[in-house]
């Protein structure tokens, strides 16, 4: 086994003093108001394929993003080269294109008195992920890969098995007095096993776990064996005739039906008109039972933060929890400074920055709240459905809220999951979707930042054959 | 080195050379490193890119930015194995520093690589702007400004218009411990248009963009910012009184153009040689085996001038060519890079693509496309008697393992009785790889190669791709609505 040692890329540089340089030279420059962050983040991956090494990379990267005013024009301008001739060309760059700009009545950066930060550790940082030495995290990989394998014989191929690990670190100055900063850390484990049937018929599918500590994260074998569970339950799969039944969405798929709720909830989509959300604040748009909520304070039963926490958003204002929708009333939409400013409203907190570009509007740690019943007490209520695992393509219009995806799953019969089905889409209305969800399911698990329980969904399409 | 000074690629070269140091010992010297565990082949990546976008916004120029990154990416490869390392910081330390990183791969006594550079011809596909920070901001302000007025003229129920410019000048330079040096230097545009439209308690959105690897010249005729903007405004303008499109199989009519989309799905992804080396694909094993209609000739071809998937080299430093995936129906061949090319005993296609020097390079698809048959699309919408008719899409997805893909119809039509009828809402198109093709049992005349707007994802690395396609009849899709 080669050997590995974890030297991320990074010379010692203090982003801190770099930023509030950056922000002081534009403002020296003509700014009259500007904003630097800075990121830098190193990335271990192993992947092992077949029980061999397919790819290992280690490495680290480091970037600057300015954004400057002249009054109520703005630009933004990012570089990976911070020498101080780098730095040069990002500041005289990014007051260049503020010349080309107009104004924009609504643009600027927040008010002195609304920025700051969470208080006390939000647990976003473990030292561990890297503590592994390196013939261990290939071993983690194999294991994986090895686990999902043993568990049946027509698991005769694979995707492989992976470890990751990752750390980073942002800070973020203004010249309105924000300066503030922190880093985060991430391990992954995960294995994509194939199967083949008496057919000769290929199938894939794949687990993982992650988390900011690498204690949290499951063991290779376990995720393996799931992984495996999953690749096999797709064998056989069918299509079914096209048809109107009761959808269940597993939790892995109804957290993308959040993703797509948080767009259409989003400040940017509101002001334009380009969500069929728009203009419904304090209106019934789900079932009653419906509550969501983004919460980028949140901590994991394990006293880690979460993948969506952090102490202040892109724009340095103080991370919140904001309840979206409450029993299904639209209490909420998720705002940074601009849209906020567009829509006459405060903002809920929820910039998000990358290195150039205006902040754009994110979500922190966004749930549905679990209900009551067990998924199996959900597929038990169901003579004749579709238990969606997968969903595939970009069919989600959130303007006039059209929904029609490529969709795996099983087939529900009389309460139970019985073979599997694919190539079928299933489709709907956001609209009407969101009034039908007809049960909740009691398994909200946080795996990514946006999360959801098992939802069953009432009057969709099935397109079959 | 063999190549005479005055060759473009003379100057790809010298711009590593003269603004990070880079020396010709330099590389040999890291390659040495990459190799000095063993391992078969070594391979250093220099990429500099500058970036700007512009946007307008209700009338108003709102944004502006820039952007600039620098790095190279060191890679080693040892049997199936891939060791790679990067760093934005291009000092001789830095870079032998990753060099040894990327070694760790291997282990074994160390090799030598080959002495002395051989440069790959390159050819000359796309005009190479010159300056890179010091652009023609007005000439490109200009055009959104003039795809922002005609969306606002097109109808009064447009209510929302943004208008976005994007450029990118992308600088690499390969070198590799088998001798090969190539370098290439990427200009990439692209215009884009986004509306809204209203009418009553009824919006929709529309959308059209384009571009290529040319100059602001480019944006004339069907890529003017006036057609473009028209085009996005006509797309939510028709959502408007949209009907739910129909659910289950039936025939389906694809304009020509973008909708080669359906290609890019439903086989190329299936043909790129890694997954087939690994028998993960759903195409593995059928080279010679018949996978689509005999009317089906697709083929992919990264060398197309302008061409938004177009390359001088690939990002492995090969030259692009002209691939034939599918011949009268028949699989002839797969998308290789230089480590499957090695591994099954196949010729490179030159389709070793990465994108940018963090990420590890793989088989990528560049423009593809199917060739045009006889037929004239009248005749092929004529002869269907219920079907769809979809000419515009979002995004696809392929499953590559169970073959199973979706495309995404954003403008489509219902056919009834060999005629265009009413336009339907969203709809996504289901179909299985190697049986989709099969049903193909018309291809019109009117072979269209898309505007410029395609962004192909893999492993989570995205690169510019380009995709074309005639007017084409299949017996049969499965399409996604909620309609009868």
């Amino acid at each position: 086994m080669p050997q590995t040692t974890v030297q991320p890329d990074q010379t010692s540089v203090d982003l801190e003093s770099l930023t509030a340089d950056v922000v002081a030279q534009a403002i020296k420059a003509g700014a009259s108001d500007a904003e630097a962050v800075a990121r830098e983040g190193d990335e271990f991956s192993v992947t092992v394929r077949m029980g061999q090494v397919e790819t290992l990379k280690d490495s680290g990267s480091r970037g600057l993003g300015l954004r400057v005013f002249v009054g109520k024009r703005s630009a933004s301008a990012s570089t990976s080269d911070l020498t101080p001739q780098g730095i040069r060309q990002l500041v005289e760059g990014a007051m260049a294109l503020a010349r080309v700009t107009e104004e924009d009545p609504f643009t600027g950066l927040p008010e002195a008195a609304e920025f700051g930060a969470v208080q006390g550790d939000l647990h976003l940082y473990y030292d561990d992920v890297y503590s592994l030495p390196g013939p261990e995290r290939i071993e983690w990989a194999r294991r994986a890969e090895a686990a999902a394998l043993a568990v049946d014989p027509r698991l005769t191929n694979s995707d492989g098995g992976s470890f990751d690990a990752a750390t980073g670190r942002m800070v973020l100055v203004n010249s309105r007095g924000f300066a503030g900063g922190y880093r985060t850390s991430y391990a992954g484990v995960s294995a994509a096993p194939l199967a083949v049937d008496a057919n000769g018929q290929m199938q894939r599918d794949g687990w993982w776990s992650s988390a900011r500590r690498l204690a949290d994260v499951e063991s290779p074998e376990s995720v393996g064996q799931e992984a495996a569970r999953r690749t096999l339950r797709r064998l056989g799969a069918r299509r079914v005739p096209t048809q109107q039944v009761p959808i269940v969405f597993a939790p892995e798929v109804a957290r993308s039906l959040i993703g797509s709720l948080f767009e259409a909830v989003s400040g940017d989509a509101i002001w334009r008109s380009a969500s069929f959300l728009a203009s419904r604040l304090g209106q019934q748009i789900a079932a009653p039972a419906l509550t969501i909520v983004d919460d980028n304070t949140l901590l994991l039963p394990t006293g880690a933060g979460g993948f969506g926490t952090s102490p202040f958003d892109g724009e340095g204002l103080p991370s919140q929890r904001t309840v979206v929708i409450e029993n299904g009333v639209l209490c909420s939409y998720l705002l940074n400074t601009y849209t906020a400013r567009k829509l006459g409203l405060k903002s809920t907190h929820n910039a998000s920055r990358g290195l150039a570009g205006t902040p754009g509007v994110g979500c922190g740690n966004l749930y549905l709240q679990p209900g009551t019943l067990a998924p199996h007490a959900i597929l038990a209520a169901i003579p004749a459905g579709l238990y969606v695992t997968s969903l595939m393509g970009f069919g989600v219009n959130v303007v006039t809220g059209d929904y029609s995806r490529g969709a795996t799953g099983l087939w529900i019969e009389n309460g139970q999951l019985t073979h599997a089905v694919e190539e079928v889409t299933i489709a709907g209305n956001l609209a009407e979707m969101l009034r039908n969800v007809t049960a909740i399911g009691n398994d909200l698990v946080f795996r990514t930042s946006v999360a959801a329980p098992t939802l069953r969904i009432d009057g969709m399409t099935i397109a079959g054959s | 080195m063999t190549h005479a000074d005055s060759s473009p690629v003379a100057d790809h070269k010298r711009f590593f050379f003269d603004k990070f140091g880079i020396t010709e010992r330099l590389l040999e010297r890291c390659l040495g490193e990459a190799l000095s565990a063993g391992g078969d082949y070594a391979d250093l990546y220099f990429e500099s890119v500058m970036a700007t976008s512009l946007g307008v916004d209700e009338q108003i120029v709102k944004s502006a930015s820039q952007g600039t990154s620098a790095g190279c990416g060191i890679r080693v490869l040892s049997g199936e194995r891939t060791g790679y390392a990067y760093t934005d910081n291009l000092s001789p330390e830095r870079l032998l520093h990753a060099a040894r990183t990327a070694a760790l791969i291997a282990s074994g006594p160390a090799k030598q690589p080959v002495q002395g550079f051989i440069e790959t011809p390159s050819a000359e596909l796309y005009p190479v702007p010159l300056g890179g920070y010091d652009l023609d901001l007005a000439a490109r302000l200009e055009l959104i400004l003039r795809a922002d007025r005609a969306a606002r003229a097109f109808d009064a129920r447009i209510v929302q218009v943004r208008a976005g410019y994007s450029e990118e000048l992308r600088r690499i330079l390969v070198a590799a411990s088998d001798g090969s040096f190539a370098s290439d230097t990427r200009p990439l545009c692209r215009l884009n248009v986004y509306v809204i439209a209203k009418e009553g308690e009824v919006t929709t959105k529309g959308a059209a963009g384009g571009g290529g690897r040319a100059g602001l010249d480019q944006f004339t005729g069907s890529k003017s910012p006036e057609s473009l903007a028209r085009e996005a405004a006509r797309g939510a303008i028709l959502q408007l009184g949209a009907v739910p499109a129909p659910a289950g199989e039936m025939q389906v009519v694809l304009g020509p153009g973008w909708p080669g989309i359906l290609l890019h799905e439903a086989v190329g992804h299936g043909l790129e040689a890694d997954f087939n080396r690994k028998k993960t694909s759903a195409f593995a094993g059928l080279i010679g085996q018949p996978v689509a209609s005999p009317k089906v000739t697709v083929v992919d071809n990264g060398t197309m001038a302008g061409r938004r998937g177009s390359l001088n080299v690939d990002d492995e430093g090969s030259a692009t060519q002209e691939t034939v995936l599918i011949e009268n129906g028949v699989l002839k061949g797969y998308l290789s890079d230089k480590l499957s090319a090695r591994l099954m005993g196949m010729a490179n296609t030159g389709s070793g693509r990465r994108e940018n020097y963090q990420a590890i390079p793989m088989p990528r698809m560049t423009n593809t496309y199917m060739l045009a048959g006889d037929d004239s699309p009248e005749d092929i919408l004529r002869s269907v008697k219920r079907g769809l008719y979809a000419v515009n899409f979002g995004g696809g997805q392929v499953d590559i393992t169970n073959g199973k893909f979706v495309f995404s119809a954003s403008e489509a039509y219902l056919i009834e009785d060999g005629k265009i009828t009413a336009p339907v809402r969203d709809a996504t198109l289901i179909g299985n790889g190697p049986e989709a093709l099969k049903y193909v049992s018309m291809v019109g005349n009117d072979l269209k190669l898309d505007e410029g707007i395609g962004t192909c994802g893999k492993d989570g690395q995205s690169v510019p791709v380009g995709v074309g396609m005639p007017t084409v009849k299949l017996d049969r899709m499965t399409v996604g609505g909620t309609g009868r």
